[in-house]
């Protein structure tokens, strides 16, 4: 074991190396100094933007600064982000809007503009890339990084000080922060980014990795959620601790290759790489409602809607996806997914809506549903989307109609080209 | 019931009937056999309530009766009997289990009683008439791999089988299509079928089917009624739901105009499409035909790992035509065509092709092009 004063650390606002047992910074004063065993060695990172749509906000009207801010839709929609004053007084992302309010009544609730995040989100992004190339978005705003070998190209600076000095730059150049886990492993690095948010800089070593887990639940395990926990609890098993002292035949027979999971995360052992390959594995969009819906009708105006999203993007990014799935989540939250697999890959509007509609048919009847969602997954290229049908002659038809729709919605906005669908001729809509 | 039974015969219809039954059931009645030991004979019979399969065989029976048990498991069991052996099927005297016992080997299958196994009730036939096995293979195998999967088109899930006016003669015609390419086969309509309901009949009994009158070469007989189809040969009688639903006016679909005639040796054809295709990726990429006079070039090109020609002598005097195909369906087609010469009756690239045998149009094909 090595000695507290011989620790490799580093100021996280000026970057010296401080020496011992140092409690801030010789030459800024600073408190926020990193030290750790491995510092040097470690290379897996995991960037987590602090609050991030609410940090967006409040960068942009500074008279926010000192509010609690809540980012989400609408009065039945749900908390996408809340900013930390928001959180000190209970609210909680995925909280539904009323109870939200009900916690924070003075809360200022914006509506998300994902255009204006995903614009951030790719400025940081591209910071990102700056450090290496092997960059995995987990979403709009978090990442894998892997760092290894980059010292070569940033002046022998080791991964930990590059990761300091890029929380800096973004804090600098973008105006929202960011918090920073480093380990070994991709499972450890996003644990370790989660532990001191906001503006935070964790990191986990080898060494310390099992006693580390020991004493944590089993739900920080990746994979394991409310129910799948509850299973363990069942058999008694609430803590990692716990899961290392078993050997991984008996977790196998136990809860199959979940068991393999948690034989291996328990024991900090994460074999997964980080892609950079970036590329969408599905499309898709979904609308939480304002009151529970259970017709026919108004589920198919939505999915219309919804499915002209998707194409839109599809059509955007050049993509066509085979396999088309239809999401619902009932009154009692259930969530239901169904998908079937086209014979030919597709962008159209058309096609996803006409395939959610036949599986949303044997859906509806005795549920009520909060939530319908429609996506395309089993992307490939479109020189082999949409062929032409031999036999579904109006196909053909209603395909040259949307491409006609598609030039019109371009030049006009959206809203000029409606179907029958989606027209109210009073402005009733719910979305 | 108390039978006993050569193995041979047993395993023989075993295994023409156990097909039926799906490997996953939620009722659990569907995953057995019945079997009905009475006179000289042992009756089976499976069932996924649209399709039915009953069978006799020989055997010896002691003692009348019947019972259902598990049929993927008897099948199993008496699969890994030795050959020759003698097989003796036996209820216990609740009819809870059947013993299944051959030399020294014994089996005790639990038992499900005979009232509870669906009986799919075939009703009346409005026509029925014998058709050759191998006519009945033929038009199967010509037009089987164009049934399309697509559920939401479910009229589409099968072969459709009607008789029509063709050269003058009446035909039995067989039509398939999932709408990118529509496979078409005759024979001259065999007595007694004319004037009967054009009928869809679904993709699993097709394939049933088709492996019933393999290698049969006398006469099957048909009997069809407006929701049901019934073949029987020798003891093997097998009935099935036909699809309810209206085959489109595939007539329609089938070019008339298309000029460009180009004639191709289909062993030749097949041999290059199978090679340049050998560079597409798994989901099917397009071919490119590129017809010239006296030579057809063939290009794939995949952006992920390269491309490939390929050359061809052709017949075709008309203007040079770029036209692309998807490489699986052009290969589906040439492998049913019979003759040595195919030939393509094509119009522009855009439009759907017409391919057949040079001998005629006994089987014909159309094929919708994609865009290279």
């Amino acid at each position: 074991m090595t000695g507290i004063d011989t620790l490799p650390g580093f100021c996280r606002d000026c970057f010296q190396v401080v020496p011992g047992r140092a409690e801030r910074c010789k030459a800024c004063g600073s408190p926020r100094l990193v030290r750790h065993g491995e510092l040097n060695a470690l290379h897996l990172a995991h960037i987590d933007c602090d609050a991030f749509y609410a940090s967006v906000e409040k960068r942009d009207n500074p008279e926010l600064a000192d509010k609690p801010v809540i980012v989400g839709g609408g009065k039945r929609g749900v908390v996408s982000t809340c900013c930390y004053i928001a959180r000190i007084r209970g609210v909680r992302s995925a909280m539904p809007m009323f109870k939200a309010l009900e916690a924070c009544p003075e809360a200022v609730v914006i509506k998300p503009d994902m255009e204006k995040y995903s614009r951030v989100g790719r400025q940081i992004r591209q910071m990102m890339q700056d450090l290496t190339p092997l960059v995995e978005p987990l979403s709009i705003d978090e990442a894998f990084l892997d760092l290894k070998g980059t010292e070569l190209i940033h002046h022998h600076e080791p991964p930990a000080r590059l990761l300091a000095r890029f929380a800096r730059r973004v804090e600098d150049e973008i105006g929202v922060t960011v918090s920073v886990g480093l380990s070994y492993c991709k499972f450890l690095a996003k644990v370790a980014s989660d532990m001191r948010k906001p503006r935070g800089f964790s990191v986990i070593g080898r060494e310390e990795a099992i006693s580390f887990l020991a004493p944590k639940p089993v739900t920080l395990i990746w994979g394991v959620g409310r129910a799948f926990a509850e299973k363990l609890a069942q058999d008694g098993i609430r803590e990692i601790g716990q899961l290392q002292q078993m050997d991984e035949a008996t977790l196998i027979r136990r809860y199959g290759t979940m068991g393999q999971r948690l034989f291996r995360l328990s024991r900090g052992e994460d074999e997964r790489q980080v892609h950079s390959d970036g590329e969408a594995k599905s499309v898709s969009a979904e609308t939480t409602f304002f009151e529970d819906i259970s017709d026919f009708e108004a589920l198919a105006a939505h999915l219309r809607a919804l499915s002209e999203k998707v194409s839109r993007r599809l059509k955007r990014s050049g993509l066509a996806g085979q396999t088309v799935v239809l999401k619902l989540k009932t009154q009692d939250f259930k969530t239901r997914s169904r998908n079937f697999s086209l014979d030919s890959p597709t962008q159209l509007a058309d096609r996803i809506f006409r395939t959610g509609i036949s599986m949303l048919e044997k859906e509806v009847g005795s549920a009520k549903f909060r939530l319908i969602g429609i996506g395309v997954t089993s992307l490939g290229e479109t020189t082999l989307a949409d062929p032409q049908d031999l036999v579904d002659q109006q196909a053909a038809r209603r395909a040259k109609a949307e491409a006609a729709i598609d030039i019109l919605r371009d030049k006009f906005g959206n809203r000029s080209v409606e179907t029958g669908y989606t027209f109210r001729p009073t402005d009733g809509r719910s979305r | 019931m108390r039978i006993t039974i050569e193995r041979s015969n047993l395993l023989k219809s075993l295994n023409h009937v156990h097909r039926v039954v799906e490997r996953r059931n939620t009722i659990p009645i569907l995953s057995n056999v019945l079997l009905r030991g009475e006179g000289q004979s042992l009756e089976m019979k499976a069932t996924d309530l649209d399709l039915e399969i009953t069978e006799s065989t020989p055997a010896q029976v002691e003692q009348a009766g019947g019972t259902t048990v598990p049929a993927h498991l008897l099948y199993d069991i008496v699969r890994k009997l030795p050959d020759g052996a003698e097989v003796l099927l036996a209820t216990t005297t609740d009819g809870s289990a059947m013993t299944v016992a051959s030399g020294r080997s014994k089996f005790s299958l639990q038992c499900l009683p005979v009232s509870d196994f669906p009986d799919l009730n075939a009703g009346t036939f409005s026509h029925s008439f014998k058709v050759n096995g191998s006519d009945l293979k033929m038009l199967i195998d010509r037009t089987q791999f164009a049934i399309s999967t697509e559920e939401t088109r479910y009229y589409l899930n099968g072969i459709f089988m009607h008789t029509v006016e063709a050269g003058g003669d009446l035909k039995l015609r067989a039509v398939a299509t999932d709408g990118h390419r529509l496979a078409r086969a005759d024979v001259v309509a065999p007595s007694g079928s004319e004037g009967m309901p054009g009928i869809i009949i679904p993709r699993k009994t097709v394939g049933e089917l088709q492996k019933l009158v393999d290698g049969v070469d006398g006469d099957v007989s048909v009997e069809i009624s407006d929701a049901k189809i019934r073949v029987t040969t020798g003891p093997i009688v097998m009935t099935s739901k036909l699809i309810d639903g209206t085959f489109p006016d595939y007539q329609r679909v089938i070019p008339s105009g298309n000029d460009k005639e180009m004639r191709v040796d289909c062993a030749t054809f097949q041999a290059a499409v199978d090679r340049v295709s050998t560079i597409s990726s798994e989901r099917g990429r397009a071919v490119k035909l590129a017809i010239s006079d006296g030579q057809l070039t063939l290009t794939v090109n995949n952006p992920d790992s390269g491309s490939a020609t390929d050359e061809v002598p052709v017949g075709y005097d008309n203007d040079p035509l770029e036209i692309g195909f998807n490489a699986k369906y052009l290969l589906d087609i040439t492998q049913q065509l019979s003759g040595g010469e195919a030939v393509f009756l094509l119009a522009d690239p855009g439009s759907p092709t017409v391919v057949r045998d040079i001998a005629g149009d006994d089987a014909l094909y159309v094929l919708m092009p994609m865009r290279v």
